[in-house]
């Protein structure tokens, strides 16, 4: 069952970022049963680790959404408030104009609940970025008329649409996203479809996000690509193009689950088990910049959450200046493993 | 010393069984390793013959570690529950066949 409220609203100490990162640093890593992810990056080479070449600009234009999905890592929901401004949008625009990076991602919560998203989506597309994606939850797409054209309006701008569908069975989709999630994701893969997404006829693009329903890591991605395209073209006649496997990393809610349920020790020694350092080297964070919804420069949307924000000069999208940003150390924790572990994972799925 | 026969943990610890006689331990995970590899049989039908099995031997690691198995590649429970009644058929019908062991003795002794 889904939870109702984010756990900031329910107060709960986890909401704070101070406390999440106390308790990925005590326990099992304090008393020395599992290598802290700097000391286990020291081993492979890989520490301190660094940026490479900029490839994405990922924009979180706020923590509103539709849903309350039980292993959110941003902790989103209808009562969060935090949303980007129209100033913030338009200093990041002059980024946009002038970055090297090729993909520009815009996420959140639910991006298209930002009042100035639109707006926004059209002025970015003028910057001629190569890969301009949209990670959309699908539901809110149905969950009002103002929303039900979205797909007209991702076709008119090439958007990449990457959608989360945690699995092609509705009980286990609506267990993780909420009751009656799966049946209005199907409906709105539909629409994207009769639109032209993943159609071949057309270039526009249409991702799945998989990530796994408990306390368990995800397996071969292409396996599952599979298995989705099988069931999904079969039981709903829906296509899509590629689907992206991504760990649950522990943090937020996701964490409070593995707490909850017992798992957290069992887990945090799954990912380190796996600890792969092929994927280190192509982990997200040498690759992206994330932006919050205040304007704030991070390393990826993990450390947002835990408001980590980049070790430089400049951490804020006003002073935005690449080159500096370039030379910057990366902050890790222990949720880093998430990204490590076996084929790794980023928002683009599986990286080694 | 645990107070109990099985201890969760215990599974973690398991390629620790190499640290007593590393030759046979690590030939046993390399030959362990291989056989859960795609074949002729695909991975994920042999994670559900591993299911089936671990429940046949009463194996509470098995089971633990052919679920979460099962989970990551996405085999649903309603296939992991097909896959234990498979075990149990078969443990069942090798002790119902020896029914026809018993019958024969019956038929032998009797007038």
């Amino acid at each position: 069952m889904a939870l109702l409220k984010s756990l900031s609203a329910r107060k709960n100490d986890l909401s704070k970022p101070e406390n999440q990162l106390a308790f990925l640093s005590n326990g099992i890593f304090k008393e020395g049963e599992l290598p802290f992810f700097k000391d286990k990056i020291a081993k492979t080479g890989n520490y301190p680790l660094k940026p490479e070449k900029l490839e994405i600009l990922q924009l979180n234009l706020g923590y509103m959404c539709n849903q309350v999905c039980s292993h959110c890592h941003v902790d989103a929901g209808p009562d969060r408030k935090e949303i980007m401004t129209k100033e913030t949008m338009q200093q990041c625009l002059e980024v946009i104009k002038t970055t090297k990076a090729h993909t520009l991602d815009l996420t959140g919560g639910a991006p298209e609940m930002n009042p100035n998203f639109r707006w926004f989506v059209e002025e970015a597309s003028k910057a001629g970025i190569k890969d301009f994606i949209v990670r959309s939850n699908l539901t809110i797409i149905l969950a009002n008329k103002k929303y039900h054209d979205l797909p007209e309006f991702f076709k008119k701008y090439n958007v990449h649409v990457v959608s989360s569908l945690p699995f092609y069975k509705k009980e286990k989709t609506d267990k993780q996203r909420g009751t009656g999630v799966f049946d209005k994701s199907i409906k709105a893969l539909q629409m994207l479809n009769a639109v032209g997404y993943a159609q071949p006829e057309t270039e526009l693009k249409l991702d799945l996000v998989y990530n796994p329903s408990g306390a368990f890591l995800p397996t071969n991605q292409q396996a599952l690509e599979q298995d989705f395209k099988t069931a999904l073209k079969e039981d709903f006649n829906i296509d899509f193009d590629n689907l992206f496997a991504i760990t649950n990393l522990p943090i937020s809610r996701f964490l409070e689950f593995l707490i909850a349920s017992e798992n957290y020790e069992d887990y945090m020694y799954a990912l380190v088990e796996a600890y792969n350092p092929a994927a280190v080297e192509s982990v997200m964070c040498t690759n992206t910049i994330s932006v919050s919804w205040d304007g704030w420069l991070y390393d990826c949307d993990f450390n947002q959450m835990l408001e980590l924000k980049v070790d430089s000069k400049v951490q804020h999208i006003s002073d935005y200046n690449e080159d500096l940003l370039n030379n910057r150390e990366i902050r890790i924790s222990q949720h880093c493993y998430g990204c490590t572990a076996g084929a790794g994972s980023s928002c683009q799925g599986t990286v080694a | 010393m645990s107070k109990t026969y099985y201890n969760p943990d215990d599974l973690r610890k398991f390629g620790e069984i190499t640290e007593w006689s590393e030759e046979l331990g690590n030939k046993f995970f390399d030959y362990y390793g291989k056989v859960f590899e795609e074949g002729a049989l695909s991975a994920r039908e042999k994670s559900l013959i591993a299911l089936a099995v671990s429940h046949v031997v009463k194996c509470p690691y098995c089971i633990d570690a052919y679920t979460k198995d099962g989970l990551q590649r996405g085999i649903t429970k309603e296939e992991m529950m097909e896959a234990v009644h498979a075990g149990a058929a078969i443990e069942s019908g090798a002790t119902l066949v020896h029914g026809v062991q018993m019958m024969n003795k019956y038929d032998k002794l009797s007038m």
